[in-house]
């Protein structure tokens, strides 16, 4: 748990690689890495886990369902 | 028994499979059909079951399709034209092994044709007619009684093998009015559960009806291997026709449906006259009753085919009488039906001259 | 506390999507409301021809996989025999407004009880890329290699404008998941559909604006942008009829 209370959880092996998680992050605190994963594709990693609000827009917008949030905010869904 | 009515054959069939409970039928109209939807129109409210007018006939067999899947005994009903429209449909409903009814009462084809009886669409009935490996089970009947005995246990054997069933009559069938005994529905068998039926998955694991098999690579190989074990397994099981007369016949007469119920008439002619002609009526089209065939090659001299086509159903004919006898044609397309004094001729013709219809061989 | 989770009815099998891909996304969704309302058990959906006709590998209720367009006739019979049940389509362009379009509209005009989750990704994404009903006037496609004219092509068509005027259509919403905010006006469409359906008002149809990056030869961070600044403008989002 980060210092937000956030849970948050990056599937490399699910990721596809897209970056829609990159772009919509309002903090900018997801990249891509260097390493491919077993599918042959870059995959998103969280920069810094308490930079995290737990807003939930990557797990919006992700076609894959690659990541997996915990929070004790109560989002708007 | 059941109560005797007054029925024309489209109407014996529709009530048939009320009786066999049918609870969702999908048609759109065409001639000469009509009172098929017509007469569900209101009788399958009646019996608390779904009618619906479709848009096309496209769209009736997919809601067929819908209906079969969702584990409803159902049916849709066409002439000509509309059943190759139903052509894409009946291969998903074959390829998913859904169990429905389809009739088709034969018009003049190709194209629009006419609204005349005919038989013209017995090869699309019984070699395929859609995309794909598949069989459908093809029904001929030739009276209406026996139309609404078939309409029901095509629905049983519908589910007894989950294979679509064709009712392939014609113009005159559907039109012809005729005294009906209204027996009631019995099963011919005990009926497999339908565990593939989507209802909703409570209390089990979901359920997909498909018909598209990607994984592994040969899986669609072996789902052909076993609809071909199913369809052989049908081959066995399901052989149905009329003899009339074939034990001392030297002329047999090969005919179905109302082909059949007319060379019948001439049959009968022929023994006043003294002439020794026989008949095997098919009632199964598919599979087709070649052991009758087999065993008549054996004994006539010759078989005449009499049907209201240029000439498809006599092709099985000659296959299963593995061409040990000549086999003679009489039949035209376009909407054209023989008269059994016609037949008759032609069988005095024969009695009297074998070489010259036997060259008319090509 | 907030979760954000893998949806009930979501299997867990990693889908056959490209990257960026919308299907995925409206999958998600269509889980997620189904889950809301407690009606996984008794839904039956329909795998359109067309890039999501593997989705019955993805969604976990009964599924049946349709010919090419005829999702709404096998719909309408499935619904008809069990009207209790609650029965959903999900489309593409080309399923839905070309080879299925007589299906679509006198499914609708019927007031068929049943839920459209319709994509328009504005091209054939199965089949390699060739033009759609909904191809916009320029979009260049394998086959409108100049761009999709008005002569001779014709225009895109407007689902939702095009079935508004039936009288068995009870609602019509435009959305798209092209931004967090949309992938939110997506799920309350799909929930207010699925929610007309239960209470038996008939015909709802949502269209989803979708990304589809590989077809349309972008990535899918361009993708997305071709939706919020070209497809917006030709297909306006928002409620079309409620009812
Ligand atoms: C009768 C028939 N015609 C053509 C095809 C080939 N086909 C498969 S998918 C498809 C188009 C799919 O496009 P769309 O509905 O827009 O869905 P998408 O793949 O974009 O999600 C076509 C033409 C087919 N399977 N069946
Ligand atoms: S939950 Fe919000 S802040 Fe955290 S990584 Fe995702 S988008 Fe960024
Ligand atoms: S949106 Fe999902 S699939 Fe795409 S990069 Fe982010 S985590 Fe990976
Ligand atoms: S081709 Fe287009 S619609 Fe199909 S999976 Fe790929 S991105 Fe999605």
């Amino acid at each position: 748990m980060s210092k937000n209370n956030v849970d948050i959880h990056f599937d490399a092996h699910r990721c596809k690689g897209c970056g829609l998680c990159v772009i919509f992050c309002p903090c900018g605190n997801i990249r891509m890495s260097d390493a491919l994963n077993e599918q042959g594709h870059p995959y998103a990693e969280l920069i810094d886990a308490d930079r995290c609000t737990g807003c939930g827009l990557c797990f919006r917008m992700c076609p894959d369902t690659a990541i997996e949030i915990r929070s004790n905010k109560t989002a708007k869904r | 028994m059941g109560q005797k009515v007054l029925l024309k054959g489209n109407e014996a069939m529709a009530e048939a499979a009320v009786q066999a409970g049918c609870r969702f039928f999908a048609g759109y109209p065409i001639t000469p059909q009509n009172e098929v939807p017509e007469y569900l129109s209101w009788r399958l409210p009646q019996a608390g079951g779904v009618f619906v007018q479709a848009e096309s006939e496209v769209a009736a067999i997919n809601m067929v399709f819908g209906a079969a899947a969702g584990g409803a005994r159902c049916m849709t009903s066409s002439s000509s034209p509309g059943i190759s429209l139903k052509q894409e449909g009946i291969s998903y409903i074959a390829a998913a092994e859904l169990p429905c009814v389809i009739a088709n009462m034969q018009r003049g084809g190709p194209g629009l044709g006419n609204i005349r009886a005919s038989q013209g669409d017995y090869f699309q009935a019984v070699k395929g007619g859609g995309h794909g490996d598949y069989r459908l089970i093809v029904l001929g009947p030739a009276y209406v009684q026996e139309l609404y005995d078939l309409t029901m246990h095509a629905f049983d054997w519908a589910d007894l093998y989950r294979n679509p069933v064709m009712i392939l009559g014609d113009g005159i069938l559907g039109q012809i009015a005729e005294p009906l005994d209204i027996r009631p529905y019995r099963p011919i068998a005990e009926l497999p559960a339908k565990d593939f039926a989507l209802t909703g998955c409570a209390g089990r694991a979901s359920r997909v009806v498909k018909t598209l098999i990607l994984q592994p690579a040969d899986g669609l190989v072996h789902h052909n291997e076993y609809l071909q074990q199913k369809y052989r397994r049908i081959e066995e099981e399901l052989s149905l026709y009329e003899e009339y007369e074939t034990e001392d016949a030297e002329i047999l007469i090969a005919a179905y449906g109302m082909s059949g119920r007319i060379a019948k008439g001439a049959v009968r002619r022929a023994r006043q006259k003294g002439i020794k002609a026989g008949l095997i009526r098919p009632i199964t089209l598919w599979p087709f009753p070649k052991e009758p065939f087999r065993r008549a090659a054996e004994r006539v001299s010759r078989i005449l085919v009499v049907e209201m086509s240029s000439g498809q159903f006599v092709e099985d004919v000659q296959l299963a009488s593995e061409c040990r006898v000549p086999v003679e044609f009489f039949g035209k397309g376009g909407g054209w039906y023989p008269l059994d004094t016609e037949i008759l001729e032609i069988v005095e013709s024969m009695q009297a001259n074998p070489s010259v219809w036997a060259t008319r061989k090509d | 506390m907030a979760t954000f989770t893998r949806p009930r009815t979501l299997k867990e099998t990693i889908t056959h999507y490209c990257p960026g891909c919308g299907h995925g996304i409206v999958h998600r969704l269509l889980a997620e409301v189904i889950d809301e309302l407690g009606i996984r058990e008794k839904t039956i959906g329909t795998a359109p021809v067309g890039c999501a006709v593997m989705m019955y590998d993805y969604i976990d209720c009964d599924m049946i996989e349709c010919a090419h367009g005829r999702a709404p006739a096998a719909a309408t019979g499935l619904k008809r025999v069990h009207p209790d049940k609650i029965v959903f389509t999900y489309q593409g362009d080309g399923d839905l407004a070309a080879i299925g379009t007589a299906e679509t509209i006198h499914t609708a005009n019927r007031g068929e009880n049943i839920t459209v989750i319709f994509i328009n990704n504005v091209i054939y994404g199965m089949t390699g890329g060739q033009m759609a009903p909904t191809t916009m006037l320029g979009q260049r496609t394998t086959t409108t290699p100049e761009g999709r004219g008005m002569h001779g092509e014709g225009g895109p068509i407007h689902v939702c404008e095009l079935l508004r005027s039936l009288e068995g259509v009870c609602y019509l919403e435009r959305t798209a998941v092209s931004s967090p905010s949309d992938v939110l006006a997506t799920r309350r469409a799909i929930r207010k559909a699925f929610e007309c359906q239960i209470a038996g008002k008939g015909f709802s149809l949502v269209e989803v604006l979708s990304m589809c990056p590989t077809d349309w030869k972008l990535s899918p961070d361009k993708a997305v942008k071709f939706v919020n600044h070209e497809m917006k403008t030709v297909f306006p989002v928002g409620v079309y009829k409620d009812k």
